[in-house]
């Protein structure tokens, strides 16, 4: 029988970036708020000793344990999916922090052309451009609306980074300058604008100096030490919620944080919900948590399980694309990549953070004519130096044997004579990609497991093949040696590399084909917010974090205006579309 | 500072004569004969020099002072294995991964095979933070990361006993170079693992070995580190971060952060 706890104000169901704003900006605010997370505890006493390859970036020590739940994968609506099993392949966030303790914190903004991608599209083009199963939505909310709060959360974490000469102007600089340029990036600065583009610094979550956010919480000036994409900053100088908001919602004295405190239901009643039901993970004790708001904030996976689980919100039918949860799931891993080796330059390659380098912008989103492309949208291209961790790099080229004597010496060879170029591409949305709830394999206690359904599409792979003709032509330009392009794989495999999924409990202006209002308050229950990259209706080319916080701070604002006011705080619009 | 090569590749030519005979012939007389073992004592007699890896000497004197240092080998048993036979074919295919050469040290003098030892040892060799609910579908292996090496390293025996009728650590180069070729492709038939399955964590594993921090067990003195001009665990580089050309320092361990 579950222990009924005292009602509070609002309880969050994870404890990483989402659930962090929230309780900050809530608590500051007087409310009274409960953070509920199923990891450990941490703070930045448990980051040292984090310069370690085997244990971090290769077993995955910041990663969630798979003991007890994963979730599984299948490419087409036809097959069994199957559990991702090795816990290093699935990289979720572990404790509190979550992702956000080991994230690589690139930060760019989403572009305009992304919010209002499909009325956009057809403007320019015609209905015919979207293919039929491409479920592409607006977002319903303008990069406008949202351009104030990218500046709060920029502010927040501290951001390093310059503007993209190509889209619009800020309304004000990035709290604080560029991380320092390096070699290979002058070298991918001087070839791309000789090119005719338009290179910046990569915005980022390690800081390029000391500095205190608007809560008063110091984040210290970024070493370039190598070990950032999936370690914890030992210095304190990366963007995370275990050194910004969550200490600022701790100093309130309104926020209480438990660990080991699985979710298992959130309680509802006549459309209304009351609260959730919780296990302590160490004694299986389970605990009933009333309260006023439910927030949840588990980034995509556990948003999307916990609703269906919960039966709330109409399930996504993927036959006929009726319904919304679990809706326009988007997996945004495959990622284009070249190497190009220079047999007669040395790079101190050993010196990195997680989202070190320059990019161009110059083709994404519709900054270049589609009318001819079999594709829409498009992909950043970015120099990154992301370390030289001895396990993971041995790059050799074209032809070379992956082992053995040759091997041996071409990876020594080559060790710090490789750069590389890298494009995150847009991935958009079809009708028989979703997320619903595995039929075979359960959890510990027997609840199913989430199962996603995904595979690359055309779209995806005519991007690849144009964003790497680029890459070949920009590392050709910058002198290599050998160039080597990956191919994308010819299947989604389900691993993560890093944590970039998104929708599932998705934006928009229309009950009918959306979760949550732009406030990311739920269409079917008032006192529910769902905040993530679960809110997504596609995923753009960067990383979500960015997006996801400038939404959640957003959301903040509508969680106290619900608190005070009550009901929905958009008005519903039905945009029923000509078949 | 800048590139001094030299010194340590002279440092480097010096043992290797050494550590090549020793391995060698180690792998050549002391392991088994066709279709048995020797015996346990006389086996033991022979093992406990070439195995032990403090045969390299650190190539820079100064890496006393940074790293794990010294040449204690107490670590150096078996934690997993049961059977010697199991870490002598290890260690055999693991060398053919990673060869020594005129760059350094191979996968045996770096300590590669006891760290493996090590791993399978571990809660990760048993998969305890995996997720291994049943059903396992086709092309899924329900064996843990130390079965797996297990059937797989008997498998690499059984391959060359059929191919050449001896044992794998026997067999000239070119053959075992031959055989692990074929557990690559996958060509190899094997009970509830893939030999592409097993091959990838040999490899994995060996490379592993080879580079982590010498904490583990392997890469040992950091020669691995040495070899990959890799600085290994330092705080900081914002002396280095706008230097145009490559800094070469002498690697350093966690142990250094104690």
């Amino acid at each position: 029988m579950a222990k009924k706890l005292d009602k509070v104000d609002v309880v969050t169901v994870g404890v990483g970036w989402m659930g962090g704003i929230v309780a900050a900006e809530l608590t500051k605010a007087g409310y009274k708020v409960v953070g509920l997370d199923k990891g450990k505890e941490k703070d930045i006493k448990d980051y040292l000793h984090t310069h370690d390859e085997v244990r971090y970036p290769v077993r995955g020590e910041g990663y969630e344990k798979l003991t007890n739940e994963t979730y599984t994968v299948r490419n087409t609506l036809e097959e069994d999916a199957r559990p991702i099993r090795d816990k290093s392949t699935a990289v979720i966030g572990e404790g509190i922090g979550g992702g956000g303790s080991h994230w690589g914190a690139q930060t760019h903004r989403y572009y305009p052309y992304d919010f209002e991608i499909r009325s956009k599209t057809i403007e320019k083009y015609g209905e015919e451009k979207i293919p039929k199963n491409m479920t592409l939505q607006d977002w319903g909310i303008t990069y406008d609306e949202l351009e104030p709060y990218y500046d709060k959360f920029e502010k927040m974490a501290g951001i390093s980074g310059e503007p993209d000469p190509n889209y619009p102007e800020r309304s004000d600089d990035y709290p604080t300058p560029p991380l320092k340029k390096n070699r290979q990036m002058l070298l991918f600065e001087e070839a791309v604008k000789k090119m005719g583009y338009n290179p910046f610094v990569i915005p980022s979550g390690t800081l390029s100096e000391q500095y205190t956010n608007p809560d008063g919480e110091t984040l210290n000036a970024c070493q370039y030490c190598g070990f950032c994409g999936s370690n914890y900053c030992e210095y304190g100088a990366k963007a995370d919620p275990v050194m910004t908001v969550i200490p600022t919602a701790k100093k309130t004295g309104n926020f209480e944080l438990r660990t080991h405190a699985r979710v298992i239901r959130i309680l509802h009643e006549n459309g209304k919900a009351v609260g959730v039901l919780y296990e302590d993970t160490r004694t299986g004790q389970e605990f009933e948590q009333p309260a006023d708001l439910v927030v949840l904030t588990s980034y995509v996976f556990n948003n999307v399980r916990l609703l269906l689980l919960s039966e709330i919100g109409k399930p996504y039918n993927p036959e006929n694309g009726t319904g919304v949860i679990g809706k326009n799931f988007t997996d945004h891993h495959g990622v284009t990549s070249s190497h190009g080796l220079f047999d007669n330059e040395k790079f101190n390659n050993y010196v990195s953070t997680g989202a070190y380098g320059m990019a161009i912008t110059d083709y994404t989103g519709d900054l270049v004519d589609h009318h001819d492309l079999d594709f829409l949208h498009g992909g950043q291209i970015e120099a990154r130096i992301t370390g030289n961790a001895p396990v993971a790099n041995n790059i050799v080229p074209e032809g070379t044997p992956q082992w053995g004597k040759e091997f041996k010496e071409k990876s020594l060879f080559y060790a710090n004579r490789f750069l590389m170029i890298f494009s995150q591409k847009a991935t958009l949305p079809y009708q028989e990609y979703y997320l619903d709830l595995d039929p075979t394999y359960t959890d510990a206690n027997g609840d199913p497991l989430i199962r996603i359904t995904w595979d690359y599409s055309d779209n995806d792979k005519a991007i690849h093949e144009f964003i790497q003709e680029k890459h070949v032509e920009i590392l050709e330009e910058m002198g290599a040696t050998h160039i080597l392009a990956y191919p994308m794989p010819e299947h989604f495999s389900g691993g993560l590399a890093f944590q970039h999924n998104g929708g599932g409990v998705i934006m928009g202006k229309d009950p009918e084909t959306s979760a949550v209002n732009s406030y990311l308050q739920m269409w079917d229950m008032d006192n529910l917010f769902v905040c993530g990259a679960s809110a997504f209706p596609h995923f753009s080319c960067t990383n979500p974090t960015t997006t996801a916080a400038a939404l959640t701070y957003r959301a903040a604002e509508g969680m106290m205006e619900f608190l005070k006011n009550g009901g929905q705080l958009v008005e519903a619009k039905s945009q029923k579309r000509l078949v | 500072m800048t590139e001094n090569k030299d010194a340590n590749q002279k440092n480097v030519s010096d043992n290797q004569e050494e550590v090549d005979l020793s391995k060698r012939q180690f792998i050549k007389t002391a392991g088994m004969t066709t279709g048995g073992i020797v015996g346990g004592i006389l086996l033991g007699s022979f093992i406990s020099k070439p195995f032990k890896t403090e045969k390299y000497e650190p190539a820079s004197e100064d890496s006393h002072h940074h790293g794990s240092g010294g040449h204690n080998t107490f670590t150096e048993a078996m934690q997993f294995f049961t059977r010697i036979e199991d870490l002598l074919t290890l260690s055999a295919a693991a060398e053919i991964i990673f060869p020594e050469d005129e760059n350094g040290p191979g996968a045996i003098a770096l300590g590669a095979p006891y760290y493996i030892d090590k791993q399978l040892a571990s809660p990760w060799g048993k998969n305890i933070d995996d997720y291994r609910k049943r059903p396992f579908l086709e092309g899924e292996s329900p064996l843990n990361r130390g079965d797996t090496m297990l059937t797989g390293l008997r498998k690499l025996n059984e391959v060359s006993q059929s191919k050449y009728n001896d044992i794998f650590n026997n067999l000239e180069e070119d053959a075992q170079i031959e055989i692990l070729k074929g557990f690559e492709a996958g060509e190899i038939e094997m009970n509830l693992v893939s030999s592409a399955g097993f091959f990838a964590l040999l490899r994995q594993l060996t490379l592993e070995g080879c580079y982590a921090d010498p904490l583990y067990g392997g890469n040992k003195d950091m020669e691995g580190w040495r070899m990959k001009e890799f600085p290994g665990a330092y705080m900081s580089y914002t002396d280095v971060v706008e230097v145009e050309e490559f800094v070469k320092k002498e690697p350093m361990s966690l142990s250094n952060h104690m």
